[in-house]
């Protein structure tokens, strides 16, 4: 223990993790933020019932002839109020009767209003004696893992991989700068590959931490489905984090100041938090730049992770994705040694 | 600017081994701005050598190139009997270094922070012993942020210390320090001079230098205008004393102070106006203070200050550059 330590490299590293574990507000950011997200979203994307959507009509004739649809909440009011209900939200759909036969108003760009239009009309044509030509069964399917909750976890743990990886080698490493602590330590016989490990190692330490905290709690609250390998799951998030923290390294290499390493760190982030796929599916966006899209580190990690637990993928059928994260690992880590300003 | 006297100061005694410190032709310029310009100096073991000299002289550019920190333009620079070159890694090993305006992490403790730096040396003091060194005891467990400013100058003391180092670089040691805190660093310094250590250290306060240096060297605009002990340098002054005087006068001479006769006075060696006030080189303070009060009272003038003081660093200075040392 004791010769343990007297190691340089030993010290540089509990060092590391004491200055994290000292700062309250990195606890937050790296523990409580992505569980607090995951919970809002979970809350706001939770499955329910098939809405019920409520709509207007101008007559009770037309509002009788709706009031059998479970998917539906019919109430009767004239016209301007129903134009009023309808500019604020209250209702989706206003039944409008005229002596020509019935007036849809509605949001023909609103998905749930196309839907109230297509069950209005089918009552009211139903009513009028309409009657259906095919005979149809449905069979419901709710299954875990094709959630939105799902979907999302293993964007929210790559996002908090990147920043924490990012903001963690990033920022402190500037402050180091600023304070003319780096050079001070140059001036010492520390050797400069352990002060950039010691980033490294506490990182890692940190990382398996934050794992288990997020996933541990997706697992329990959310039942999210772990289909792959576990300790491929593992190998993904360290390099994920590895990758980002060369990249946290690079964009640390020279800037002299924490306004500078912000404005960095937030064009490098930025296109991340938008292409990658964090919220929803990267591949909505256009196919002239998904190229770009998909050579992302973070679009990458996030493909990685959801193949590994959702689709229950293993290693090697995600080496294009494993490519990419040690590509980035590999050339960010490689410039910013050329680039680093020790002073 | 001549230098004062090269070749008549001979290398101290005690530093009978080869220098600790030799710098010669040393230069260094940040694009247009020559920060040292042919900077030569050696220092002997055993010594305490003052680097002196207004802000922006080149000082600390001239103990950064020293500590390995800064590449000069062009010079040698030998520590120890090694070079940067060949023999960096020994040097850090056996050198101490406190910078200027480190910053410690706020949220280690002083034990924590002195165990660290502890950990890059091979050999060095224990952890206790530096912190008794720089007299921490009570602040042992404090984080550095709860310091105050001579207690975080002396952490940055004693993280120069832990590696026992045989030469120790000093750069501004009390700057922003309180009086009080001055003098308990002062007294640091002493305790490592009695240790036998060689020390470096820049300051551009002249009590500082007079009081803790053996040997001082004038630096001013990148080059060593004067060096010596304090007394030789004192003593290039040519007088050992200094009357400052300032006048109001009678509408008819305008105030204007006739240089010429006070100087025929025996015993001033020299006159200088500095923003009204005048300061004359005195030798027999005695003799020369009454006549100036006689040839001041014949040239119609009253005086509105008048004082004096024994001749100093800062007169050294002043007489070298006719600038004041805090000027800039």
């Amino acid at each position: 223990m004791n010769r343990l330590e007297q190691s340089s490299l030993y010290q540089l590293t509990i060092v590391r993790f004491r200055l994290i574990l000292r700062e309250p507000e990195a606890i937050f950011w790296i523990f409580i933020f992505p569980i607090l997200l995951a919970v809002g979203l979970g809350i706001a994307f939770r499955n329910r019932p098939a809405d019920v959507l409520r709509v207007g009509a101008t007559t009770g004739q037309l509002a009788r002839a709706l009031a059998e649809d479970k998917g539906l909440s019919a109430s009767t009011m004239d016209e301007v109020r129903g134009a009023k209900a309808l500019a604020t939200g209250n209702i989706l759909l206003l039944a409008i009767e005229s002596p020509a036969g019935v007036t849809y108003k509605f949001d023909d760009t609103n998905p749930d209003a196309r839907t109230a239009r297509m069950l209005v009309d089918r009552d009211l044509q139903a009513a009028a004696g309409q009657r259906d030509a095919v005979h149809v069964q449905n069979q419901l399917v709710h299954e875990t893992g094709s959630r939105y909750i799902d979907f999302v976890i293993p964007g929210l743990l790559g996002m908090n991989l990147m920043g924490s990886a990012m903001w963690g080698l990033g920022f402190s490493i500037v402050e180091a700068r600023q304070k003319k602590l780096l050079k001070r330590l140059v001036a010492s016989p520390m050797p400069r590959w352990q002060y950039l490990m010691s980033f490294i190692l506490s990182r890692l330490a940190m990382l398996v931490l934050e794992v288990l905290a997020f996933l541990g709690f997706a697992r329990l609250v959310f039942g999210v489905p772990f289909r792959g390998p576990l300790w491929q799951l593992g190998f993904l998030c360290v390099l994920t984090s590895l990758a980002f923290s060369a990249l946290g390294l690079l964009v640390a290499s020279r800037a002299k100041n924490m306004e500078v390493v912000s404005g960095l760190m937030n064009l490098v982030m930025l296109p991340m938090w938008i292409l990658s796929g964090i919220f929803f599916s990267a591949s909505r966006f256009p196919i002239v730049i998904q190229p770009l899209v998909r050579a992302l580190p973070l679009t990458a990690a996030i493909d990685a992770m959801r193949g590994n637990m959702l689709q229950g993928m293993s290693l090697g059928q995600l080496g294009i994705p494993v490519a990419i994260l040690t590509a980035w690992l590999v050339a960010a880590f490689g410039v910013s040694l050329r680039i680093f300003r020790w002073r | 600017m001549t230098d004062l006297q090269t070749g008549v100061i001979p290398t101290p005694e005690r530093g009978s081994r080869s220098p600790s410190l030799k710098l010669s032709g040393l230069r260094k310029a940040f694009g247009d701005v020559v920060a040292v310009d042919g900077l030569d100096l050696e220092v002997a073991s055993g010594e305490c050598f003052g680097l002196l000299g207004p802000n922006g002289a080149g000082k600390t550019t001239t103990i950064e190139i020293c500590e390995g920190l800064t590449e000069p333009d062009a010079g040698q620079v030998q520590l120890l009997g090694l070079d940067w070159n060949t023999g960096a890694r020994a040097l850090r090993q056996r050198i101490g270094v406190q910078l200027q305006e480190t910053q410690f992490p706020d949220k280690l403790t002083v034990e924590e922070t002195l165990r660290l730096f502890r950990s890059f040396y091979r050999q060095g003091i224990s952890v206790d012993e530096s912190i008794r060194t720089a007299q921490l005891e009570e602040k042992r467990g404090a984080r550095v942020g709860t310091l105050s400013g001579g207690q975080k100058q002396r952490l940055a003391m004693a993280c120069a210390l832990v590696g026992d180092p045989e030469l120790l670089f000093l750069d501004e040691p009390t700057t922003g320090l309180d009086p009080q805190a001055r003098r308990h660093l002062w007294d640091l310094v002493d305790q490592l001079k009695l240790a036998g250590r060689t020390i470096i250290l820049t300051t551009h306060y002249m009590e500082e230098a007079e009081r803790l240096c053996d040997r001082v060297a004038i630096i001013d605009h990148g080059r060593v205008i004067a060096r010596g002990t304090v007394q030789q340098l004192i003593a290039s002054v040519g007088a050992e004393h200094v009357v400052e005087f300032a006048v109001t006068g009678e509408e008819r001479s305008h105030g204007v102070v006739n240089a010429a006769a006070l100087l025929a006075i025996p015993g001033i060696q020299s006159h200088r106006v500095d923003a009204g006030l005048h300061q004359l080189s005195v030798s027999e303070l005695h003799v020369a203070v009454p006549r100036i009060f006689a040839a001041l009272s014949a040239q119609g003038l009253h005086l509105s200050e008048f004082r004096t003081h024994s001749a100093s660093l800062e007169d050294v200075f002043v007489g070298l550059t006719g600038r004041n040392l805090r000027d800039e």
